[in-house]
């Protein structure tokens, strides 16, 4: 076995850990008796093994990775990704050990399980470096940023647990649709995850030929049955299904189409679910934050967004002006990734004087915890993916 | 309250609001000069007219080294071109014409070409049959000193040394009459 | 607004919601309240002090955090906003009327909108800098008008407050002491590290007050910052010039005097796959090439003191060094950078003098493109003199070949060519694609044989005096970011009355938690009375009003 193939396994091994874990975390969630946290404190030690059992895999295959390729496994969108779901149970192992919350295990590891498969679906084996990556800035700037962001992310998933608890259900309300909107968007993640296994597994391929925008000829394939043609397409692959719509140039119909099923696919698993359930996937959950301590969650939401933004500050702005200053010859060009990493660094700075000059608490302050989330999540897929600029590795 | 706790109080509000109005008036000019400099900042140019033109020593195809300060008390007429730029082509035989009329009144033409070989200045030379000198710029660090960006340009140097006038784009005949007339020293 | 008299004799400035002295509330809203509200102590926020003169209004408007944030919001949705489509720096167009076109035939609508708007170039639009300069006023303003009276509040602060100030704090404790408590609470507190000051019958203990100027640091380290982004405008600070240098030329650096640069060679290496780069198989399969470096070998050459530029004479090498991605070359403030790079210009082309008829060839001969002869002798007595060079041959005007450009991307050549057989000489137009004879058939040609390309780089050539600026402003911003967040300011107030009742108060501006942690040792090596989280209980109030709704 190479160390590139124990590196992979060792991720398998993470995954499948903290998978165990949010059931165990759940399990000892709901096995509280009204106002007891016996089964709380029980449980909570074991998952809590487990989930550190997996984030020492984490780590292994982290640095196995590292070894194996000579850099550090943080310069593609697979890398960068998984890397992310790392931190984030990284920043939920520190907290829990200050606040002992096993509720925030019950919610962080399953996203850290999503972030992580859906990193699996971007081409994973190792890459070498493009020039502009081949210096130690490279593990610098990378990793202080993914680290900032996994612990920002936390202050998202207590922030959720504030709402799931104090959000009423019963009511037809903006907060009942939004909170059932983030479930919703979780679950087509998975949607995502569930369609590219599935065709992938099966081996899909088509491949096209196109006109792109700038007007020259270039080639796709596509690892999904083509909903939406490329602007002017031609079939290479016989007997693959004709697309039903096609796009203009200025639409890239491949991307297009992976987001439709991926949508098509993860309602359908929503649907699946509230039929299953009969009830909405935050009413599900529900059950699991009553014995919350509110206030609890409150002061993690905001504590894990005060560690989080200077070390967000120092890894997406200042390491990143001074590696822009010495790879591009200027610390700011005002590309798509640098703007939205100044969006994100704003809108914290926004939260904190809400909250410290405000007095935005609470609920307020949870809700800004997840549209926190929301702006890292926008940065770290739809700028990759659909907006391009220096800073499109994947 | 007293009378003078009153001139007191006053006194600190008329301090207040005097450091009131001078920061903000600070804050305020500070960013409108950003935006002035930033609205501003391509037209910039390092050079301008009434500055010193700066010296340089260029070697012609006879061999000789012109100097801008061995002309000084002389107006210099600073020419750069090229031979691919078709309005310098064209603007040549009426600098040729016009040095021959202005060159017994202490109005020199120096055109400068910007890094080209030899033999292409030297064959455009000969099939123009220019008069005045003609020296290149190997390194284009005379074009760097001068800040040139279209070609032609022409920079007017007065008799003191000084720069008259920048002219960017083809000059008519006319035009460079009158041009070397303010050059002309008194 | 009046001045303000407490009970207990001091005049607090209007607005003030605590007495600076003692404690008490002042405003009724501050009275009723179960708590008070700590925020900047309860101090008068110097705008709301006055409110008369327009100065003070638009002071007024700039103070408020409310405004403060409003500023931020909208910058950052205008910064959103540019990410929508390319700014105009990348798309591939220069010219105004050139970018104006490129967004409507790529966008189309859409694109001729947002261009219209001027979103091309939004972040140098002066309403995105007035707003970036709206916000440093209200970093300013805002942070004078807190500072200012904390400072005060905090430096003046009494160890005795008033009961009505204490009862109304989140941690709050109220019961029987013994006669050395005050004693020992004292000394479990400084072996905590507070700072213990004691006045008759109570004590004040402090720690971690300088968290409390976090905020202004860094705010301080902002202003910095965007003062050193101001200065880059100013000629002189800045320098942005890009640098096409060919193998083999050398050029003055633009907007640096005295200061030439040779390039001696221009290297693009790809990844092979090979030798240690097996791992890289699979990637390089799935994407085909991948650069591993670009590099420029120049030599940088600095002309004598007080020489003339052109004077070739009195070049001195400074150094040779190879330029690369993240290795620019730095010298004297300035750093030179690879950015780009064509490969393959025509540098020379060979010929062979051949006979038409019999392909006989009277010898070869290597025409430098960039500086070529009049006249090349060749081994067989035959020369082929040069009559006309055209680097860049873009066709007739008149009879007369005609260059577009001076580099030798299509090169045509007038040459007069003379062998013992035709003494005459025989004048022919050769291009690459073709040869013209202009005056009649010829017996010999030139053929073409081989070229020798080079390779240009390009690069940027930057010169920024405001770093050192910007970095200490990043500095400070950090210090300052680290010292409010990471650390805390924590408070405890203990009294004892005559009947020896304890009064015990505390207050942090972040992480309770850790408060209580500390409060609890205190608590235990004292035996202070039990505390109670006001907070909590007004929760748990609340929370029975909510459960006791939903019952009803």
């Amino acid at each position: 076995m190479t160390l590139a193939d124990i590196s992979s396994n060792l991720l398998y091994v993470a995954f499948i850990a903290y998978l165990i874990a949010t059931f165990v975390f759940g399990g000892a969630v709901k096995g509280n008796k009204e106002g007891t946290f016996k089964s709380e404190k029980r449980w909570g030690a074991v998952a809590i093994t487990i989930t550190l059992i997996g984030f020492a895999a984490n780590l292994g295959y982290f640095f196995t990775r590292w070894g194996a390729t000579g850099h550090a496994p943080l310069s593609n969108m697979f890398e960068f990704t998984t890397a992310f779901g790392m931190t984030l149970v990284g920043g939920f192992i520190i907290l829990y050990f200050l606040y002992k919350t096993p509720v925030l295990g019950m919610i962080v590891l399953p996203v850290a399980l999503l972030i992580i498969a859906f990193a699996s679906m971007f081409p994973s084996e190792v890459s070498p470096l493009i020039p502009a990556l081949q210096t130690n800035w490279l593990a610098i700037h990378v990793s202080t940023v993914v680290i900032a962001e996994g612990i920002l992310a936390i202050s998202a998933a207590a922030g959720l647990i504030y709402l799931l608890k104090v959000v009423d259900l019963n009511k037809k309300s903006k907060q009942r649709f939004w909170l059932e909107a983030i479930m919703y968007s979780l679950v087509l993640v998975l949607g995502f995850v569930v369609a590219s296994t599935f065709f992938s597994a099966t081996g899909y391929e088509a491949d096209f030929t196109y006109v792109d925008k700038e007007g020259t000829e270039s080639a796709i394939t596509y690892a999904m049955p083509p909903i939406f043609g490329m602007n002017e397409y031609v079939a290479l692959t016989e007997d693959a299904m004709t697309p039903l719509i096609e796009t203009p140039a200025l639409v890239h119909a491949g991307k297009l189409t992976t987001v439709l099923w991926s949508v098509i696919v993860g309602t359908i698993l929503y649907w699946l679910i509230r039929l299953i359930f009969r009830k909405r996937i935050a009413a599900i959950l529900k059950p699991f934050v009553k014995n919350v301590n509110l206030q609890l969650m409150d002061e993690i939401g905001y504590r894990a967004i005060i560690i989080g933004f200077p070390v967000f500050t120092l890894g997406a702005l200042i390491f990143a002006m001074i590696w822009a200053q010495i790879a591009w010859s200027r610390f700011w060009g005002w590309d798509p990734k640098e703007v939205w990493a100044l969006i994100t660094w704003l809108f914290y700075a926004a939260y904190l004087h809400l909250r410290l000059g405000k007095g935005w608490q609470g609920e307020k302050s949870a809700w800004l915890a997840v549209i926190g989330f929301v702006i890292i999540m926008f940065n770290l897929v739809a700028v990759n993916l659909i907006i391009a600029g220096l800073h499109s590795y994947a | 309250m007293g009378e003078q706790t009153k001139q007191k109080k006053s006194n600190k509000k008329q301090k207040r609001a005097v450091m009131r109005t001078i920061i903000l008036t600070l804050l305020v000019a500070a960013i409108g000069y950003t935006i002035y400099n930033s609205a501003t900042a391509e037209d910039v140019s390092i050079l301008e007219v009434g500055d010193k033109a700066p010296d340089f020593a260029l070697v012609d195809l006879e061999g000789n080294t012109h100097k801008l300060s061995d002309y000084e008390g002389q107006g210099v007429f600073l020419n750069f071109w090229g031979t691919w730029c078709k309005p310098c082509a064209k603007e040549m035989p009426a600098m040729d014409r016009q040095y021959e009329a202005f060159s017994n009144d202490g109005v020199q033409v120096l055109a400068v070409n910007i890094a080209q070989s030899d033999f292409e200045v030297q064959s455009f030379a000969d099939q123009y049959g220019l008069s005045f000198p003609v020296v290149i710029d190997k390194t284009k660090s005379v074009m760097t000193a001068y800040n040139i960006r279209p070609l032609p340009t022409t920079v007017l140097v007065n008799p003191e040394g000084n720069i008259e006038r920048i002219i960017t784009g083809e000059m008519t005949e006319q035009d460079i009459e009158g041009f070397m007339e303010e050059i002309k020293p008194e | 607004m009046e001045n303000l008299q407490c009970q207990c004799g001091h005049v607090n400035p209007p607005g003030t919601k605590l007495c600076e002295s003692c404690g008490r509330s002042l405003t009724e809203k501050e009275q009723n309240s179960k708590l008070v509200d700590m925020r900047y102590e309860g101090t008068a926020r110097r705008s709301q002090t006055y409110n008369k003169s327009i100065i003070d209004k638009i002071w007024n408007f700039f103070s408020s955090v409310k405004v403060g944030v409003s500023i931020i919001v909208v910058l950052l949705v205008a910064a959103a906003i540019g990410t929508i489509l390319p700014q105009q720096a990348f798309v591939p167009a220069t010219t105004e009327t050139a970018i104006k076109d490129y967004y409507a035939d790529t966008y189309g609508s859409i694109g001729r909108a947002y261009h219209f708007l001027g979103f091309h170039d939004l972040y140098s639009s002066y309403w995105f800098i007035a707003l970036v300069g709206m916000l440093a006023i209200s970093l300013v303003i805002a942070s004078l008008d807190r500072f200012v009276p904390l400072y005060k509040s905090l430096k003046n602060q009494r160890v005795l407050r008033h009961p009505s100030f204490m009862d109304k704090q989140r941690i709050y404790a109220n019961g029987p002491g013994t006669e050395d408590t005050l004693q020992k609470a004292e000394t479990k507190l400084k072996e905590l590290k507070y700072k213990v000051r004691t006045e008759k019958n109570g004590l004040l203990a402090e720690k971690g007050r300088f968290s409390r100027w976090g905020p202004y640091v860094n705010h301080i380290g902002l202003i910095i910052f965007l003062f050193g982004v101001m200065l880059r405008m100013i000629p002189g600070f800045y320098i942005d010039e890009s640098l096409w240098l060919r193998e083999g030329e050398t050029r003055a650096i633009p907007e640096v005097p005295g200061y030439y640069l040779e390039s001696k060679n221009f290297e693009l290496e790809n990844y092979t796959g090979e030798g240690g780069e097996e791992i890289f198989g699979e990637a390089l399969d799935r994407v085909g090439t991948v650069a591993k470096n670009y590099q420029t070998d120049v030599v940088l050459y600095q002309t004598a003191e007080g020489a003339l530029p052109g004077a070739a004479d009195g070049q001195e090498v400074v150094k040779e060094y190879p330029i690369r991605v993240n290795q620019p070359l730095k010298f004297d403030g300035y750093a030179i950078y690879q950015m780009d790079y064509r490969l393959d210009e025509l540098r020379a082309m060979t010929f062979a003098l051949t006979n038409k008829e019999t392909e006989e060839s009277l010898g070869e001969l290597t025409i430098d493109l960039i500086n070529p002869e009049d006249t090349y002798e060749l081994e067989s007595g035959s020369t082929v003199e040069l009559l006309g060079y055209y680097p860049d041959f873009s066709g007739f005007e008149n009879g007369e070949p005609q260059t577009a450009t001076p580099l030798p991307n299509n090169p045509g050549f007038l040459v007069k060519l003379t062998t013992s057989e035709t003494p005459e000489g025989e004048t022919s137009f050769i291009t690459i694609q073709n040869t013209v004879e202009p005056l009649g058939e010829n017996e010999y040609k030139l053929s073409f044989l081989s070229v020798e390309t080079r390779d240009v780089s390009g690069l940027t050539v930057r010169k920024d005096s405001t770093l050192p600026i910007l970095g200490l402003g990043g500095l400070i911003f950090m210090i300052g970011v680290a010292q409010g967040m990471y650390f805390n300011h924590r408070r405890f107030w203990i009294q004892q009355k005559a009947d020896g009742t304890i009064l015990l108060a505390g207050h942090t501006n972040k992480n309770w938690f850790g408060l209580k942690k500390d409060l609890d040792q205190v608590v235990d090596y004292a035996s202070l009375p039990a505390y109670t989280d006001q907070q909590d209980e007004i929760d748990k109030v609340e929370k029975a009003e909510k459960d006791g709704e939903a019952l009803s």
